[in-house]
């Protein structure tokens, strides 16, 4: 295999860890919508981390191999149009991605002080902390925007 | 021009774009399951969430996947008379097949396991979902790595 096919398998890789992560975000914004204790919002925390590093590893890692094969590639060009909008739709799902963590971290840092005072029982505060609406369509949005990214890698408008 | 750099017919997108779009679903659900199959420590909570990812995320991502590769194989001519499969693709076919022969396998076994978790038991089936699960996601990295690469 040639450098340029290793860069491209690796930058696939990459995009298939962060859309893993996506997913396993959609799965645990449903599950965490029925918790209420403390106890079983921290259990959540090992798989949240495994979540964030798929999103973080395959982020950089299509962000840095993609633009490596733009100007490796004799046929692209970092200013194709195509391009230019995916790295626009990489920020886009950066900053929203972040936000969505913020919004659910909210509940995960009230779990742990509510843990910290000895309280075990069901609290609203809580649960209401874990359905975060803001989380919901920030996370949306995430999607939306890296679902157009796959559309736009895969369509190549322009090229 | 590389073959990295290659630009496909129009009418190959949409099927690539759903075969890709089911593989992803797939890993994400593989991913979760694994995790918090491998987190559970007994919490009857998260087997539960391990093998509800794979039935509900996983499975719909391995069959939109497998229907996608099919159109995609069918568009690119793989799949007439006399044409030989190059080595990617038979990497591809072979892991998708032999993988959804698993995943039915973990499933089943899984299925199981949540059932006997009523009685306080079945967590020893839901560790070889987790085994299975973990198998699949090493065998899915190579698959994607031998399907994006294409090696000769």
């Amino acid at each position: 295999m040639s450098l340029d096919q290793w860069l491209l398998a690796l930058h696939v890789l990459s995009a298939f860890a962060y859309v893993g992560g996506v997913v396993l975000f959609w799965i645990l914004i449903v599950v965490v919508r029925t918790i209420d204790t403390p106890e079983a919002t921290t259990r959540m925390e090992p798989i949240v981390k495994v979540g964030n590093a798929a999103v973080g590893i395959g982020a950089i890692g299509t962000i840095a191999l993609g633009i490596w094969l733009a100007f490796a590639l004799d046929s692209y060009a970092i200013w194709d149009g195509w391009i230019i909008a995916a790295l626009v739709l990489w920020a886009a799902a950066g900053a929203f991605g972040q936000r969505t963590g913020v919004a659910y971290m909210r509940g995960m840092t009230k779990a742990k002080e509510l843990e910290a005072a000895g309280q075990t029982g069901a609290n609203a505060e809580l649960l209401a902390l874990n359905r975060t609406n803001d989380g919901v369509v920030l996370h949306f949005l995430t999607s939306v925007a890296v679902l157009l990214m796959l559309l736009d890698m895969i369509f190549k408008p322009g090229a | 021009m590389t073959v990295v750099a290659a630009i496909r017919p129009d009418s190959w997108n949409f099927p690539l774009f759903l075969h890709v779009l089911g593989a992803m679903v797939l890993t994400g659900g593989l991913l979760t399951s694994a995790t918090s199959l491998g987190v559970a420590r007994g919490d009857v909570r998260y087997l539960r969430l391990g093998y509800w990812s794979l039935l509900a995320v996983s499975l719909p991502g391995w069959v939109l996947m497998r229907a996608g590769a099919e159109w995609i194989a069918s568009r690119e001519g793989w799949n007439e008379k006399g044409v030989s499969d190059p080595t990617w693709l038979g990497i591809g076919r072979v892991v998708a097949d032999l993988g959804g022969l698993l995943l039915l396998i973990a499933l089943i076994v899984g299925g199981i396991g949540v059932r006997r978790l009523r009685e306080g038991r079945g967590s020893g089936l839901l560790r070889a979902t987790l085994v299975v699960a973990i198998i699949l996601l090493a065998a899915y990295v190579v698959a994607v790595w031998a399907m994006a690469g294409k090696p000769d």
